[in-house]
């Protein structure tokens, strides 16, 4: 199978050829100008994670919500049911930056950290 | 009325970096001026991962970002006004400024740093034909009202422009809920940053459509849809491409214009293409003591450079107060061409002790092009990119000795494209 993706680890934005197995083992990667691009490839590949941010509801706080984001990356496919984790939860006043409002959210090892203060 | 060594007007990353900056230099009196209630400037609603990749070299949120900067200005004895409106600057370098707690203020500074960012462009500046419905809003204020205020302001979901915040926003609605039909961008090419266009569109699934624009809104109360169509090559919408497209909010991510009211009542020299202040390589305007960076200067693409500008400007505007120079600066001028919409700094000192960074955006997109920096016809920097793109700041850095010998005191940034 092919998948063709636009790799995103500098601005360059090469477009990528990855060439991958029936069992989704990566075969080979062209099109990439740069070591780092075959990397990328591989990853989004095999095990695509991304950051997420978003934000959580707070009782008694300055401001009603505060921002967060998971401690690491977490697979792409686990978002929205991340996301249907964050947008349960409710905190209380005060909150600092760091503090761990869902820990191991969905199983992904990552937490839910607070990212400012309110 | 008040002295200061030096007063900030705005408290974003730029007036921080700047602040700190002409602190760590020796600078006694501080002052920043912010108009919000808190320090931090746009960065508080830019809960998304990706600032600080260059500067501290880690991926932090806006608001971590941000708080970094804070964190340090509350250990130092830099002065901070929130909630309080600069109004004016007058001869003499007298800042005007008011809030609830002091009334009017008056303050006389040695130097003073224009750090008051940018604005985004509203739909007043596009003339799209349609009533006053609620829901047309831009990329920025529905972040506000997500990230800070904890409330979604529609379902449906059509964005216009293809800037950094809009693909922000396309996701982070797709996030919590609503359905993002699609991104219309007027031009051929995104004006966003590759990473955003594929973890922001392509992950969550939303078309983005080149060669398109909105041409009418519809709805009286609440807005109901909007008619796109596909644009020529002179961005006129094509007759028979017209679609339409049912939706109860439009997003505006159409462009973002340096905030310089100040600086034109002021009667600083504005560069008529970054909107900006013309400066010097430390971020002098044209009126000696008056210094500007970040956004307000030229909308960057990411904060990380708006912190490495801002600390030139405080760095000059601490040398500014220390040195008092008096006379005329002699300047080699700086200029784009062929490819290269605008260079900043405009001006450098032809006596300048150090090498000066050049930063500038292309027009267009091109590959495998030549940067060229030249003068008289002499080349003094010649390199080739892979890539270059409107939406990427580029920067080449010229050597102190090289302007030293220069014959004419203009220096020229131009690309050679590939046949």
């Amino acid at each position: 199978m092919i998948r063709e993706m636009i790799c995103v680890s500098c601005p360059i934005g090469c477009a990528l050829r990855v060439e991958l197995d029936d069992s989704g083992k990566v075969l080979s990667v062209s099109g990439n100008t740069r070591k780092r691009g075959e990397k990328y490839a591989i990853d989004e590949c095999t095990n695509p994670v991304r950051m997420l941010t978003s934000t959580v509801k707070v009782n008694g706080g300055s401001l009603p919500v505060v921002p967060v984001k998971t401690s690491k990356p977490i697979p792409k496919g686990k978002m929205f049911e991340c996301m249907a984790a964050i947008n349960n939860e409710v905190v209380d006043a005060p909150i600092k930056l760091g503090d761990v409002l869902i820990s191991n959210v969905c199983d992904t090892g990552a937490d839910i950290v607070a990212t400012n203060e309110v | 009325m008040q002295k200061y060594d030096l007063v900030v007007i705005g408290g974003g990353p730029a007036g921080m970096a700047a602040a700190l900056q002409a602190k760590e230099d020796g600078v006694k009196k501080i002052l920043i001026l912010e108009r919000a209630a808190t320090l931090g400037g746009i960065l508080e609603q830019c809960i998304h991962a990706g600032f600080g990749l260059h500067y501290f070299g880690e991926e932090l949120t806006g608001p971590e970002y941000a708080h970094r900067f804070i964190e340090q200005v509350e250990q130092t004895d830099i002065e901070v006004k929130v909630d309080t409106m600069v109004l004016e600057i007058r001869t003499g370098n007298i800042v005007i400024a008011t809030n609830a707690v002091d009334g009017m203020l008056e303050i006389h500074a040695t130097a003073i740093i224009l750090a008051m960012g940018c604005r985004e462009r509203p739909r007043g500046a596009l003339d799209i034909p349609g009533s006053r419905a609620s829901g047309i809003m831009t990329a920025g204020t529905a972040q506000k009202y997500v990230n800070i205020d904890g409330y979604m302001p529609g379902k449906k979901i059509v964005i216009l422009g293809s800037g950094d915040i809009g693909l922000i926003m396309a996701r982070r609605m797709t996030l919590e809920g609503a359905k993002v039909e699609m991104v219309c961008e007027l031009m051929p090419f995104s004006g966003g940053l590759q990473r955003n266009i594929v973890q922001c569109l392509e992950d969550m699934g939303i078309p983005l459509k080149l060669s398109c624009t909105v041409i009418q809104t519809h709805g009286i109360e609440r807005l109901e849809g909007v008619t796109i169509a596909n644009v020529d090559e002179n961005r006129r919408p094509i007759p028979g491409t017209e679609q339409y497209v049912e939706c109860d909010t439009l997003l505006l991510s159409v462009g973002l214009i340096p905030e310089n009211e100040l600086t034109r009542m002021a009667g600083i020299i504005i560069d008529p293409v970054t909107n900006g202040a013309v400066v010097d390589e430390n971020r002098q305007t044209s009126r000696p003591g008056i210094f500007a960076c970040g956004n307000v200067l030229q909308v960057h693409d990411l904060v990380d450079y708006v912190t490495q500008e801002s600390q030139i400007a405080g760095a000059g505007a601490a040398a500014y107060i220390k040195n008092k120079p008096k006379g005329r600066n002699r300047y080699v001028s700086v200029k784009g061409q062929s490819g290269v919409r605008y260079v900043v700094p405009q001006n450098i000192n032809e006596n300048t002790d150090k090498d000066v960074k050049l930063y500038f955006r292309v027009a267009d997109v091109y590959r495998n092009a030549r940067i060229l920096v030249e003068s008289d016809g002499k080349v003094l920097y010649n390199k080739k990119k892979p890539k270059l793109a409107p939406g990427e700041m580029e920067y080449v850095v010229v050597k102190a000795d090289d302007i030293h010998a220069l014959q004419k005191k203009e220096l020229v940034v131009r690309l050679e494209v590939q046949k």
